[in-house]
């Protein structure tokens, strides 16, 4: 009675997140949980428990180099949309008014449209008679249509492009907080707009950056379809390596295995994203 | 020395709006390229076609596998949003505001599937169905897909309860309203927007998801994208560009119409 009492008409009682929390800890971390206990078999039927094997096998050299290789993809997609994306954001805040909702609109699209049809599009733009072929061709540039698809270039370029929208909303968000008067003061006190960029606009929108940057990387290395079909079957990456186990091989216990390690991976790139983000707002606040 | 200037000035300028213009192309491509091809007359995937007609869209119309996929996925698609919308909201007023610790540990809880390798969880999903003997369905398919969505709903609704003025809930309080009759009257129609978008967001995420029905579905209870996954795994199906372009339609419709029902682009921003 009394703490009905002291909970403000404002506020609401905790126990109504309870349902949430009962499914969640359900049917999201006891899953999470038995990925741990099954990891630990030694062998696919799942017979002999208390085995590190799996893990062993997932840090080899072979294991080892899919995490390594998959990381290196999202380092090299976010570094291509970053750039694209902060030249959007930058002209998106000197556009006339009117057209910013447009940009806005155009940038959502994407984001909301199926991921299948975006990567269906990229087969079409990258294919052998697609348009970066056609168009080159008819210069006269090359002779002979260029491989494009299944190749490392085209995914990355793909990629890019498809978590594009994750990167440029905060990037928008970022430098419309910036007070437009310090560039201003800056551009009156002889600098150049280069200069004023890089000392003023850019560490200012760096907790813009690393959220983008988070949000298109995590993107980047869990993105399933794209890696499958615009990378090809000779490209490995986490994603395909865990369902190629359970699905054609069903080694449970080794897809386990496989998935914590990825999982583990993704949690202290978070970490590491969000302690930047923690530095850079003192940065820019400071 | 001014005239230096003004030229590093121009070269700066026109390099970050050439790449702002390619940028633009670029996020426009997909869908102005999806839809082109998608009336094409030929059997390839030439871009551009040869001769147009709509014959693809013909050939969708008798699809029976793809339009078996898609029932499955608005399905689970809406039963999903309709217990995100539940679980979620009522999550949203018991922890937005509180600095509780354990409002702020559960609200870690429920945002985690935004970050985690949605991969791994679907993965995981699939070996306690089966560990507890629950074979895969529409049900599993449902509580997966519940999962990963209902935080967007929480983030929108949250967002939009954070931006109440609180002198409302007092006033509608002093007045001798119950609490309830304040959430019905007040909270919900001023949230409505916020929970609408969210809504939509987790519906359209649902129905565009792979990781988790990658796993959790089979030959019986198939999903569209995973159909249309594998169909261009196989060859180059031009139907696949006729379905596209009405998923795409449709997204546009739906989000023209969430802009001016509950000022979508907004929330997307906050979240």
């Amino acid at each position: 009675m009394s703490t009905k009492k002291s909970l403000p008409v404002t506020a609401y009682p905790l126990w109504l997140a309870s349902p949430l929390a009962l499914a969640m800890l359900l049917f999201f971390i006891t899953p999470l949980l038995m990925l741990g206990v099954v990891s630990f078999y030694s062998d696919a039927a799942m017979t002999q428990w208390g085995s590190v094997a799996n893990w062993a096998k997932t840090l080899d050299g072979f294991g080892l180099t899919v995490l390594l290789d998959t990381l290196w993809l999202g380092v090299q997609v976010t570094a291509l949309s970053l750039v694209l994306g902060f030249a959007l954001a930058w002209s998106f805040l000197r556009m006339p008014a009117r057209l910013q909702p447009l940009i806005i609109f155009i940038v959502m699209l994407p984001l909301l449209t199926s991921v299948v049809v975006r990567t269906f599009a990229w087969i079409v733009i990258l294919g052998r008679q697609g348009i970066v072929n056609n168009f080159l061709m008819d210069l006269g540039l090359i002779e002979a249509p260029l491989k494009l698809l299944y190749t490392r270039l085209g995914l990355v370029v793909t990629l890019a492009n498809v978590q594009l929208p994750l990167m440029v909303l905060p990037l928008i968000t970022a430098l419309q907080r910036i007070d437009m008067n310090l560039s201003d003061a800056s551009a009156s006190l002889g600098a150049s707009e280069w200069q004023t960029f890089k000392k003023i606009t850019v560490p200012l929108a760096l907790p813009g950056v690393i959220a983008g940057c988070l949000l298109t990387f995590s993107a980047a290395i869990t993105a399933f379809i794209s890696q499958s079909l615009i990378g090809g079957g000779q490209m490995l990456f986490m994603p395909m390596y865990l369902y190629q186990q359970v699905s054609a091989l069903s080694n449970f216990p080794f897809a386990a295995a496989i998935s914590l390690t990825f999982l583990a991976t993704v949690i202290l790139c978070v970490s590491l994203f969000n302690m930047l983000g923690r530095l850079s707002r003192g940065y820019a606040n400071g | 020395m001014a005239h230096q200037k003004d030229f590093s000035t121009i070269l700066f300028r026109g390099t970050l709006g050439f790449l702002a213009a390619l940028t633009v192309v670029l996020l426009i491509a997909p869908t102005a390229v999806v839809l082109i091809v998608s009336f094409t007359d030929g059997y390839s995937l030439k871009f551009p076609p040869v001769s147009y007609s709509t014959r693809w869209y013909v050939e969708l119309w008798n699809a029976s596998h793809l339009h078996f996929a898609a029932m499955n996925s608005i399905q689970v698609g809406l039963a999903t949003t309709l217990l995100s919308v539940v679980f979620g909201v009522l999550a949203s007023l018991a922890i937005v505001g509180s600095k509780s610790r354990a409002a702020r540990t559960l609200d870690s809880l429920f945002m985690s599937p935004l970050v985690l390798p949605a991969l791994a969880f679907g993965f995981a999903a699939l070996m306690t169905f089966s560990a507890v003997g629950w074979a895969v369905s529409i049900t599993t398919l449902i509580i997966g897909h519940t999962a990963v969505c209902v935080p967007y709903v929480i983030r929108t609704t949250s967002a939009a309860l954070a931006q109440m003025d609180p002198a409302l809930l007092e006033s509608s309080a002093s007045l001798g309203a119950s609490r309830w009759y304040s959430f019905r009257f007040v909270t919900l129609p001023l949230i409505r927007p916020g929970v609408m978008a969210g809504a939509f967001i987790a519906f359209m995420s649902s129905f565009d998801n792979v990781p988790v029905s990658l796993f959790l579905r089979d030959a019986r209870t198939d999903m569209l994208p995973i159909r249309m996954w594998q169909d261009l795994e196989g060859k180059l199906d031009v139907t696949i560009a006729a379905l596209s372009g009405v998923i795409i339609i449709f997204t546009l419709v739906m989000m023209i119409v969430m802009e001016r029902v509950a000022g979508l682009s907004r929330r997307l921003r906050q979240g």
